[in-house]
């Protein structure tokens, strides 16, 4: 009789399938829950509260959060602190109310530093009650992603670097494993061969490798050349690494993630580096900079990359480290006076005797920034992207021809250096780009 | 046994070679004292300044070269002044708007958008929210109003002075008043030097120039 292996098979993996299905399914319709509810308004009476999102965006969102002071103050559920005629006429037109002496109004200007709030005569009355229900929508609930999407989770979770890194480990406990038992196995098989009687060819003593070798001097006279090149070679790619930081990426103090500010929300590079346009230093933004922007952005809301654990809560966390060192105060929106210097890690540094001057080359010879720090753009972690050696500077030099744009002191002087090399074109070392007193002094 | 010990003097060699990059820490130098500056460096960490920084901020009182005072002042009623009287000082030109359009494209396109709609990057990224346009009523920016706002900030736009200088404003707010001008369909700022004569209180090109010069004078020196 013959032996039906996985008789039951058909049935199990039916079975099994279904319960797949229904996992997922289970999961997609919870997910569909969960955003509903977070959408949905809480009890408002008037006004249609998806049309107030528009119009509170476009013009109350400069100064107005729903849940925490900004500008101006928190909105959420502000209409029932007010009567609805008096939010009305205070929205169009707030300072005619404070001038006119409106008590409430008064109370309201004193409390939030005098800030005056621009008038909207432009609203109506509709348009007001469906912002005033808008801001009845309840905070939604900080949902953990890997509970929301446990796919996602999974997957990048097995694509990790630590994980991938077990996995390795694993595999060569494995294979270690295999060698090991490969010399035992061989090990008793030779035994059971003695065993057996057969009996193993004696090896004839030949002359040792090594002094057939010795022996022929055209071999060690070849070795030893190839052996002195090779190492001559690997001598002076190591001495010429000396002093040069290329790929030289120190931990910050905040860490600040160029890839978001130049790369996602496309902030010029000179936003911050203002100094490049017309100094010999590219500076480090002094912090007022940076709250330019995260007076408003105190927390980070795009994506994540939970492989290297930059989840939101970390990159919210360093920008609460900012405030702490410029030191603002988020509860009352003012700085506190109490400042700490941030250290930053100079990450690009030339040799004392070299000069570099930013301004002419950002502003005169109009370079991009990447040409020489990489795709900063798409850094997470900063690092030096070029060699910053002298061969560098030169080569760059002898390659780049001069912009004349707009220059009437380069057009002349062109014009003579073109007639004594007798080219189209000059590059830069053939405008002395390369004498040495540029750069050292 | 030799061949172990072989073995492993390569796999020790060769993982030295590789503990050897680390990219946390600078390479080692050759002569350092001639790497490292004697004098005291930008942004340099050094004990005999207070808080062990070089970057300090000037002493309070002190003005850089080329500077002029700003009258106006940073509350509302110095806002409605500066919208009412503060008049550019300098030339409408070719080349100012086109300085004052690449600085706006550095400093304010992100926000307020390339056209001055108030549809920039972030706007669109909802980092930031109900960005006005210039064109909208409510605020009827005006040359004066622009540029004091570029001075201190207004509610959440924070203050540029630190990243750019005078000339530098004004120029931006050429760039932000023909903006403005064709969201709403009008004639942008007229190129006319006859502006000149009929108007003793624009200074010439050439006093701007001197004035850039100056702030810049002023900022290499420091440095």
């Amino acid at each position: 009789m013959i032996k039906v292996k996985f008789r039951n098979l058909p049935s199990q993996l039916s079975l099994l399938l279904l319960a797949l299905l229904l996992t997922f399914s289970i999961t997609t319709y919870a997910q569909d829950e969960a955003s509903a509810a977070t959408e949905q308004p809480a009890a408002t009476g008037v006004g249609d509260a998806a049309a107030g999102k528009t119009l509170f965006n476009a013009n109350c969102a400069a100064c107005h959060r729903l849940y925490k002071p900004a500008t101006g103050p928190a909105l959420f559920g502000v209409g029932d602190k007010y009567d609805r005629e008096w939010l009305y006429s205070w929205i169009r037109n707030s300072q005619a109310m404070v001038k006119a002496g409106d008590p409430q109004a008064v109370a309201i200007f004193e409390e939030n530093n005098q800030a005056v709030m621009t008038a909207f005569p432009a609203l109506t009355d509709t348009d007001i009650d469906n912002i005033l229900a808008y801001t009845y929508t309840e905070k939604p609930e900080v949902v953990d992603p890997c509970i929301a999407n446990p796919e996602l989770c999974e997957g990048e979770t097995s694509t990790s670097g630590v994980s991938s890194e077990i996995i390795l480990l694993v595999l060569a406990l494995v294979f270690l494993m295999l060698v090991v038992m490969l010399y035992l196995v061989t090990k008793t098989l030779k035994r059971i061969a003695e065993a057996n009687g057969v009996v193993y060819e004696k090896k004839e003593k030949r002359t040792p490798i090594w002094q057939a070798f010795i022996k022929n001097q055209f071999l060690v006279l070849v070795v030893s050349v190839f052996l002195l090149l090779s190492a001559g070679y690997f001598a002076y790619g190591w001495m010429m690494q000396v002093g040069m930081d290329q790929g030289y990426a120190p931990v910050q103090p905040i860490h600040y993630s160029h890839k978001i500010h130049a790369g996602d929300n496309e902030i010029d590079c000179n936003y911050c580096h203002s100094s490049a346009r017309k100094s010999k230093h590219s500076g480090i933004p002094s912090l007022n900079v940076c709250m330019n922007c995260h007076k408003n952005i105190s927390e980070y809301t795009g994506e994540e990359d939970i492989a290297n654990g930059y989840t939101r809560d970390f990159y919210t966390a360093e920008i609460k480290k900012l405030y702490e060192a410029v030191g603002w105060d988020e509860a009352s929106q003012s700085y506190t006076g109490e400042t700490k210097p941030v250290k930053w890690v100079r990450i690009h540094n030339l040799p004392d005797f070299a000069y570099f001057n930013h301004s002419q080359h950002v502003t005169v010879a109009g370079i991009e920034c990447q040409k020489c720090h990489g795709p900063v753009e798409e850094m997470e972690i900063m690092y030096q992207f070029s060699p910053l050696t002298m061969g560098w500077c030169i080569n760059c030099h002898r390659e780049t021809n001069v912009d004349l744009k707009g220059n009437d002191y380069y057009k002349k002087i062109h014009e003579e250096l073109s007639k004594k090399y007798g080219v189209d074109q000059l590059t830069i070392a053939q405008m002395g780009g390369l004498e040495c007193g540029k750069c050292h002094y | 046994m030799k061949k172990t010990i072989n073995i492993s003097i390569g796999i020790i060699a060769s993982l030295a070679l590789i503990s050897c990059f680390d990219s946390n820490r600078p390479n080692y130098q050759y002569m350092p004292n001639m790497y490292e500056p004697v004098g005291y460096e930008t942004y340099g960490e050094y004990e005999v300044f207070p808080g062990d920084m070089e970057a300090m901020l000037p002493v309070e009182g002190s003005i850089p070269r080329g500077w002029k005072p700003y009258d106006y002042e940073n509350t509302t009623e110095g806002l409605e002044k500066a919208r009412a009287e503060l008049k550019m000082p300098i030339e409408v030109t070719e080349e100012n708007l086109a300085r004052g359009g690449q600085l706006y494209t550095i400093y304010c396109a992100v926000c307020h958008g390339d056209k001055g709609d108030g549809q920039g990057i972030l706007m669109q990224r909802e980092k930031f929210l109900g960005i006005p346009s210039y064109a909208d009523p409510g605020r009827n920016i005006t040359e004066g109003s622009v540029y004091h706002v570029q001075m201190y900030g207004l509610n959440s736009m924070g203050s540029y002075a630190s990243q750019t200088n005078e000339l530098e404003r004004w120029q931006i707010t050429q760039h932000v008043m023909n903006l403005k001008a064709a969201l709403k369909g009008e004639p942008g700022l007229l190129i006319d030097s006859t502006n000149v004569a009929t108007d003793s209180i624009r200074t010439t090109l050439e006093e701007a120039e001197e004035m850039e010069q100056a702030v810049d004078n002023s900022e290499q020196e420091t440095n």
